[in-house]
């Protein structure tokens, strides 16, 4: 666990000075932990656990737009497993209950629990009708399509910058109607 | 959309980074300053004997404290900002201008005084004092909360406190300028009864706009 959570850290410098291979690897591999987590303290709360991947997005999406706020000297995962138990408690409350999340929800390892199916998740893709239309097109086009941000610029006849700047925007919004809802 | 895509798309907005709290809270309260500045100036001004305030250490000691609580309150407030971080070692910073102020209290104490205990500490602008500091702790406040969202903390409630804090120790120290009364009493009493005001307000609105 200790060495899994000395990757986590590396693969998090790696990410902020600009390696983005980096990053997606690890958000890959944090993904399963946040999983675990979260359909644990829906089970606790007494919830249907298949609303687990909307908990794991709504993480995600924080981990991404407060990434910042980690400090490179100091381990990932204790900054990691706050921003998931915020977010776990949010949604669990959002849900009608009052819960008590347990922090070592996030930081025991389960070596023996199979991977959970991936469910669809709803909220996210809910939210996306309710961005303005060039943010949806370009989120849409490189989250499902599959497009780079070249292709996607192309394919809309905007400029790179503007792709990135509408990307970035459509994460923000998107993460701002999830909170609000 | 499934967690695959959204994770390719994260990395994919990697590029985008925002920049420190520190520096949005930095530039936040800079445009803020100017509308308290402003406040202060339209309706009090600097008091007519400043001159010689200034070489009464007890007029001096204000600025002090409430300079010592400012900078307190914006180190932790940087602290909190971190989803990871509690008050736990840190709020003892903010025990530092109630110390400065118990000190001057004691050594004034040891002085002879012309005037007595409860007059000094009643004073002659508490009202003043306690509508003013909040008064133009206000733009400050917004702006330190502006600055604060940039940050990920998981008490809102407490970092907005904190926020009110920083911002009334700002407007304190304006107000400083303005107000004749230097006994520490009169500002353990009054600057502390007016801070705790505007760390109220800043609770009950961080709780609100610094969630994330």
């Amino acid at each position: 666990m200790r060495e899994r959570e000395d990757e986590w850290t590396g693969l998090m410098q790696l990410a902020i000075s600009g390696d983005n291979a980096a990053y997606h690897r690890l958000l890959k591999a944090v993904t399963p932990v946040l999983r675990a987590a979260a359909r644990r303290g829906l089970a606790r709360a007494g919830q249907p656990v298949d609303q687990s991947e909307d908990i794991v997005q709504d993480i995600l999406l924080a981990v991404h737009l407060k990434r910042h706020t980690w400090d490179v000297r100091a381990p990932f995962a204790p900054w990691l497993f706050a921003i998931a138990r915020n977010k776990l408690i949010d949604a669990l409350r959002r849900r009608g209950r009052r819960v008590f999340v347990n922090i070592d929800d996030f930081a025991e390892t389960l070596p023996g629990e199979p991977a959970a199916e991936t469910v669809p998740a709803n909220e996210v893709t809910a939210q996306l009708q309710s961005l303005p239309v060039r943010q949806r097109e370009v989120l849409q086009s490189i989250a499902v399509d599959s497009a780079s941000i070249k292709d996607t610029a192309a394919k809309f006849a905007m400029s790179e910058g503007a792709v990135r700047v509408a990307l970035h925007r459509a994460l923000s919004n998107l993460t701002a109607k999830l909170r609000e809802q | 959309m499934d967690t695959d895509q959204l994770i390719r798309t994260l990395a994919a907005d990697n590029g985008q980074r925002a920049r420190p709290v520190g520096v949005m809270l930095a530039l936040m309260l800079l445009t803020a300053a100017p509308v308290s500045i402003a406040i202060f100036f339209l309706i009090l001004g600097v008091r007519p004997d400043i001159m010689t305030a200034m070489h009464n250490p007890f007029f001096d000691l204000k600025f002090v404290v409430t300079l010592a609580l400012a900078i307190s309150a914006i180190t932790v407030s940087l602290h909190l900002s971190r989803p990871e971080a509690s008050l736990r070692g840190w709020a003892w910073l903010l025990l530092i201008p109630a110390g400065i102020l118990a000190a001057g209290i004691g050594s004034e104490m040891m002085l002879p005084q012309r005037l007595p205990m409860m007059t000094r500490l009643v004073g002659y602008n508490s009202r003043v004092c306690m509508s003013a500091i909040p008064l133009m702790s206000l733009p400050l406040l917004a702006g330190a909360l502006i600055g604060l969202r940039r940050g990920a903390p998981t008490r809102p409630a407490v970092a907005g406190a904190i926020a009110g804090m920083l911002s009334a120790g700002l407007a304190a120290t304006l107000y400083a300028s303005h107000c004749a009364d230097d006994s520490p009493l009169f500002v353990a009493t009054w600057y502390s009864i007016a801070t705790a005001a505007v760390a109220a307000v800043g609770a009950l609105a961080g709780s609100r706009v610094l969630r994330f």
